[in-house]
C-alpha cells in the first residue's frame, strides 16, 4: 500500500479523539497484518471507493473505547452498550472524514460508504480488499487501539 | 448571548445526539430537545418554538439538506437559524446547502469552543 495513504488516517484518528474525546493518543510504529482478526474488542469497518478503493477499520479494547465514550458522552459507561456500538462507527466515519479531506488535498477524491460495526473477542475484519492492510497502532492510559487500513488505486 | 436559546438537535444517531447535546451544555446551553430525522425535527419545529437547529448532514428518509430545504419553504419556521452538521466539506456539499439557505456548517470532529462561535455567529445576525 503507498504509504502516502497512511499519515491523513494518523492524522484523522489523532484529531478526532483529541478534539471528541479530550484523549491523546499515541501512535507507534506501523506494521503489515496479513490476516483477517481483529486487533481489538469492537471494530468499525468503512468502504472507501472513487480515486482508491478500499476499507478503514477501527478496531478497540473494551478499555480504550470505554474511556474514549465516557469522555465524549460526559457520562461513566461501565461496559461495551448500544452508545458505545454506535460511538465505534461515529468515530470510524469521522477519521474517514478527515483522512477523505485531507487525501482531497493532494488530489484524491474518495466516497465512503456508512460503517458497519462488530464486536466481541476473536472478531474479524474483512477488508474489501482482501489484504495484507496497514496497522497504526495507539495507545492511551485506558488501553489500545489500531487503526487497520487496506486502500488501493482502482485498476 | 441568551443561552436559554430553545436548540434541536437532530441526528439519527442516539450517541451523536447525546455527544452534541454535551457540547452544548459545556458552552452553557441547557434547553435542548432532540429528533431522530428529519420528519420528527418537522413534526417539533412545527409544534414548539425552536430558535434554533442543529442538524446532521447524512439521515436516512429524510437528510439534512432536504430538512433544510422542507424548513426553508415553510413559512412558519422558514427564519429559524440552521446549522448543519458534516463528516466533510465537501465543496459541491457546501454550495447546495448555502442555495438551500443554510446559516453555516460545521465539520466534524468540533469542539464546544467552536460549536459555541457558530451558534453566537449565526445568534448575532438575527
Amino acid at each position: 500500500m503507498n504509504v502516502k495513504f497512511i499519515n491523513p488516517f494518523l492524522d484523522g484518528t489523532i484529531s478526532v479523539l483529541k478534539t471528541m474525546a479530550f484523549v491523546e493518543p499515541q501512535a507507534g510504529k506501523p506494521f503489515l497484518k496479513k490476516d483477517n482478526s481483529a486487533r481489538g474488542d469492537i471494530s468499525a469497518i468503512i468502504g472507501l471507493t472513487g480515486d482508491a478503493i478500499g476499507s478503514l477499520a477501527l478496531s478497540f479494547s473494551e478499555g480504550a473505547i470505554i474511556k474514549i465514550v465516557s469522555n465524549m458522552l460526559g457520562e461513566d459507561i461501565q461496559d461495551i452498550n448500544r452508545d458505545i456500538k454506535d460511538a465505534v462507527g461515529e468515530i470510524t466515519n469521522m477519521v474517514s472524514g478527515v483522512a477523505r479531506k485531507h487525501l482531497e488535498a493532494e488530489g484524491l477524491n474518495i466516497i465512503a460508504a456508512i460503517p458497519t460495526v462488530v464486536s466481541g473477542k476473536d472478531h474479524s475484519i474483512l477488508h474489501v480488499l482482501g489484504g495484507p492492510s496497514v496497522i497504526i497502532p495507539f495507545t492511551i492510559v485506558e488501553g489500545s487501539f489500531v487503526v487497520d487500513v487496506c486502500l488501493g488505486e482502482p485498476t | 448571548m441568551d443561552k436559554d436559546i430553545k436548540i434541536l438537535i437532530v441526528d439519527d444517531f442516539a450517541t451523536m445526539r447525546k455527544v452534541v447535546r454535551n457540547l452544548l451544555k459545556q458552552s452553557g446551553y441547557e434547553n435542548v430537545v432532540e429528533a431522530e430525522d428529519g420528519v420528527t425535527a418537522m413534526r417539533i419545529l412545527k409544534t414548539q418554538k425552536i430558535d434554533f437547529v442543529i442538524s446532521d448532514w447524512n439521515m436516512p428518509n429524510m437528510s439534512g439538506i432536504e430538512l433544510l430545504k422542507a424548513v426553508r419553504g415553510d413559512a412558519d419556521i422558514n427564519k429559524t437559524p440552521f446549522l448543519m452538521v458534516t463528516a466533510e466539506a465537501l465543496q459541491d456539499n457546501v454550495v447546495a446547502a448555502v442555495k438551500a439557505g443554510v446559516s453555516n456548517y460545521i465539520v466534524k470532529p468540533f469542539t464546544a469552543e467552536v460549536l459555541n462561535e457558530k451558534i453566537q455567529k449565526i445568534m448575532e445576525k438575527m
